[in-house]
């Protein structure tokens, strides 16, 4: 049922990276990714996966869960991985046949990649495990919040994303009932011969539209009722606090990342 | 006691279709509503019922007439948010009302777009949650409540703004029996506890034998207006109009018209049994 | 002679996860040809659940429906043939329409069917005169219909398959009382005309009464009980106890006989009530 399927990817825990300001945990990602493309050498990405690897560990989330995350990559990344290895003639060549040779560089520079790429994805991936979509929304909207001074619709764009957020579940439910009811007067949604599913679709999407177009009239009353008028002047419940957490996370951030430009000097 | 709301001799029509033909949905309103008032209002669908609930915090204007809500006549526009915040609303589906996705966040927000410091909205937020019985479910989604619980969160939407009254479109007709009494317990513990003025627009006729004072609308007018015992024994009239009467005032009528001795005025199933018992004891 | 049959019907959401939940539970029934029954159950009894199967719209964890003596699922390809014997209409069925005319989308389900279109055409007509909607509404977009117009232009695509068994969800729900009376009486119509069963799912126990020859109860997945509506009545108060109401004029002669008045008959009805106090009362001389 489509109800079981799971809105993004938030595992809700207690853990130190949970409590983290969620604005702060974006600035560090960025650090982050900052910190794993910089430096080309293999030292300077085993300092980058040290710090990945720990920021996992005390997320407290299944370390499988972040394994998850890059499988559906794994493909991409083994034909690249390969390309890569034959591609690449410099260095000492440790197999040769026919016009085909694998060199040391070759084998490092692919072991490089797809230890880079995999570390992205899982630390990125610790972002979203532990930042609920509707906290990340306001994070969002507040580190923008400088693009206000441009006439950016930064308020508009969070409270569109928030209001998505919110009637996710809902519209799911409904699209849920809609099959069920077009299927009892026959509409076969999962056989039949294209055309004819086409038309199935037909009596899908137009009760769904139609239903989402009055939910969202109603909403918008239902808004204004309540005194909505824009960003201006809004006063926020949720209070988005910072704690010395926070800085030692990112000093600790900053750190490894100077680390990681030092040992590319250096190496 | 003082009028709350103060309605004169209003007139809407919505803006015509393509020809340029008007259509008159309210035809000339008076109706004065007292501080206080558990007022319910009753009409079957186009009897102008709800079109008469939007005037009340502006969503729609009179096209001739007035309407005055805590001495804020709703045409200024200047007051408008005083104006909402004085009157609030509740409507019939509770999905399409609830704007954000954890409860208590959706409680905060009309005290968010007015701007209240975070202290006090933490506090009025947790007091109105209280209030409603929904405290503990604070922190869930709204997908994960029942209909009657997600209602009972508009309310606290509503109730955040202390408001002086709430107007309630239809807030029970898609819920269950249980969802049902939950929101009319709240509802009536708002009136008499905090002594909100209520405006409750229903199909359910047990739930207007539970009011001060019903009114009745008909093709844009108010065609009763008085306690619910007097309004319910005019069960022909009622029953023109496309209205029920609650079973027991039914059963009464009927045998009044077989030559009973037995008060039409009965709406509640004590009255009832009180009533019958006299008849036989006689 | 049964038309619908359960045996040990049982349904599981979610298995094997944290949201493991049986929503019906080993359930056994038997509804009769021609009859009119009233599901009554509050929300989470699994009163939905169970309709869903009876059209095969869910299959079974385990346990059985039977359909004229035949497994609904002894053939799983034939499962769309079920659901135009047994017609399911759901909760706001006019959230459903999608056509651009009232014609088109009644004959959505006989045109699944692979109905002539002449035979298509009958059917519609036939069931939009059962339905109270007139021959000019036909051609007219069902969206610029009247919120009870729309409703009924959703009972009559389900309506228009002609199915065995007709189950309707709440089919009033949300309708004012003259609306409300007017789908009860077409749908009453509609069964006098076709005779075929007709299961009614309702929260409000005075149209259920008058309504229903039998009445199914269900609470926790299970069955509570299945009988004739009196029998149903005669316990009132195990109903309240368990969610759901009773009607009001049940209530009433319920306290009547708390208090020393008793008829010794299970009242539901105003109509009934008044022929019974007044028969009383001539016999005592009151009248």
């Amino acid at each position: 049922m489509l109800k079981d399927i799971t809105i993004g990817q938030y595992f809700p825990m207690n853990s130190v990276i949970h409590s983290l300001d969620p604005r702060f945990k974006i600035v560090i990602t960025l650090l982050m990714i900052i910190m794993l493309f910089s430096g080309g050498s293999m030292i300077c990405l085993a300092i980058g996966a040290v710090y990945t690897v720990m920021a996992m560990l005390l997320s407290r989330i299944p370390l499988k869960l972040f394994w998850k995350s890059v499988r559906p990559l794994m493909p991409f990344l083994v034909i690249t991985a390969v390309l890569n290895i034959f591609i690449i003639r410099s260095g000492d060549t440790l197999w040769k046949w026919k016009f085909i040779s694998i060199t040391e560089d070759g084998l490092n520079s692919s072991a490089f990649m797809i230890i880079r790429i995999t570390l992205l994805v899982m630390g990125s991936s610790i972002l979203t495990y532990t930042t609920s979509p509707i906290t990340l929304t306001d994070a969002i909207e507040r580190l923008l919040s400088p693009l206000k001074k441009l006439k950016f619709p930064v308020h508009e764009l969070a409270m569109m994303m928030s209001i998505a957020l919110r009637f996710i579940p809902t519209l799911i439910e409904e699209t849920d009932k809609i099959i069920s009811a077009q299927k009892a007067r026959g509409a076969e949604i999962d056989s039949g011969s294209l055309s004819h599913r086409a038309k199935n679709l037909v009596s899908i999407l137009v009760p769904l539209f139609i239903s989402s177009f009055r939910r969202a009239d109603e909403l918008a009353t239902a808004m204004e009722c309540r005194c909505y008028h824009g960003g201006e002047g809004r006063t926020r419940l949720r209070q988005l606090r910072s704690s010395y957490k926070d800085y030692i996370a990112l000093i600790i951030t900053i750190v490894f990342l100077a680390a990681v430009i030092a040992a590319g000097r250096i190496f | 006691m003082n009028n709350i709301i103060e309605i004169h001799d209003l007139h809407f029509a919505y803006k015509g279709n393509e020809n340029g033909e008007e259509k008159e949905v309210l035809k000339g309103i008076d109706l004065n509503i007292r501080e206080g008032e558990f007022l319910a209002v009753l009409g079957h669908n186009g009897s102008g019922k709800s079109t008469l609930a939007k005037h009340i915090n502006a969503i729609l204007l009179p096209t001739k007439g007035r309407v005055t809500v805590n001495g804020i006549d709703t045409a200024d526009d200047s007051r408008l948010f005083e104006l909402r915040q004085c009157a609030g609303m509740v409507f019939q589906n509770p999905d399409n009302q609830i704007v954000s996705s954890i409860v208590e966040e959706d409680v905060a927000f009309a005290l968010e777009n007015l701007g209240v410091p975070y202290e006090e909205m933490r506090k009025r937020v947790d007091d109105a949650l209280k209030s409603v019985g929904m405290y503990e479910y604070r922190l869930h989604s709204p997908s994960q409540l029942s209909g009657g619980q997600k209602q009972r969160v508009a309310i606290a939407g509503v109730i955040a703004m202390s408001p002086k009254c709430i107007i309630l479109d239809e807030p029970t007709a898609m819920l269950d029996p249980k969802g049902r009494r939950e929101v009319m317990d709240t509802i009536r513990r708002m009136n008499r506890e905090h002594g909100i003025t209520i405006i409750l627009i229903t199909h359910y006729m047990d739930e207007a034998a539970a009011c001060d004072r019903v009114i009745v609308m008909d093709e844009g007018r108010i065609v009763m207006d008085d306690i619910p015992p007097k309004v319910f024994s005019r069960v022909d009239e009622m029953k023109r109009i496309g209205l029920d009467v609650p079973q027991v005032t039914e059963l009464v009528w009927q045998l009044r018209k077989s030559g009973c001795d037995i008060s039409p005025e009965i709406i509640s199933g004590e009255e009832c049994v009180d009533a019958i018992m006299k008849l036989f004891k006689s | 002679m049964a038309i619908l049959e359960t045996q040990q019907l049982t349904y599981t959401y979610s298995i094997d996860t944290p949201f493991e939940k049986t929503a019906v539970d080993h359930v056994d029934l038997s509804i009769n040809e021609g009859e009119i029954i009233g599901l009554m159950g509050h929300t989470g009894s699994g009163k939905s659940t169970l309709i869903q199967h009876f059209n095969g719209l869910l299959c079974p964890t385990s346990g059985k429906i039977l359909l004229d003596g035949r497994d609904i699922w002894a053939d799983k390809n034939k499962i769309r043939d079920v659901r135009f014997q047994v017609g399911l209409v759901f909760q706001y069925p006019e959230y459903q329409i999608f056509e651009e005319t009232v014609f088109k989308d009644i004959a959505f389900g006989p045109k699944n069917m692979g109905l002539s279109d002449e035979e298509i055409k009958q059917r519609v007509l036939e069931t939009a005169e059962d339905i109270g909607l007139s021959e000019e509404l036909m051609e007219r977009s069902p969206f610029e219909l009247s919120g009870g117009q729309k409703r009924r232009v959703a009972i009559a695509g389900v309506m228009a398959m002609r199915p065995k068994v007709l189950i309707l969800d709440e089919p009033t729900a949300g309708l004012d009382p003259a609306g409300r009376d007017q789908i009860f009486a077409q749908i009453k119509k509609y069964h006098e005309r076709n005779k075929n069963t007709i299961l009614i799912v309702s929260h409000s126990m005075e149209d259920i009464a008058s309504f229903a020859d039998r009445i199914l109860v269900m609470n926790q997945g299970k069955l509570f009980c299945f009988d004739e509506t009196v029998k149903v009545f005669a316990r009132a108060e195990e109903i309240v106890k368990i969610g759901l109401d009773v009607p009001q004029i049940t209530k009433v002669f319920l306290e009547l006989k708390r208090r020393g008045l008793d008829f010794g008959k299970e009242v539901y009805t105003v109509d009934y009530a008044k022929e019974l106090l007044l028969r009383h009362l001539k016999e005592r001389g009151g009248l």
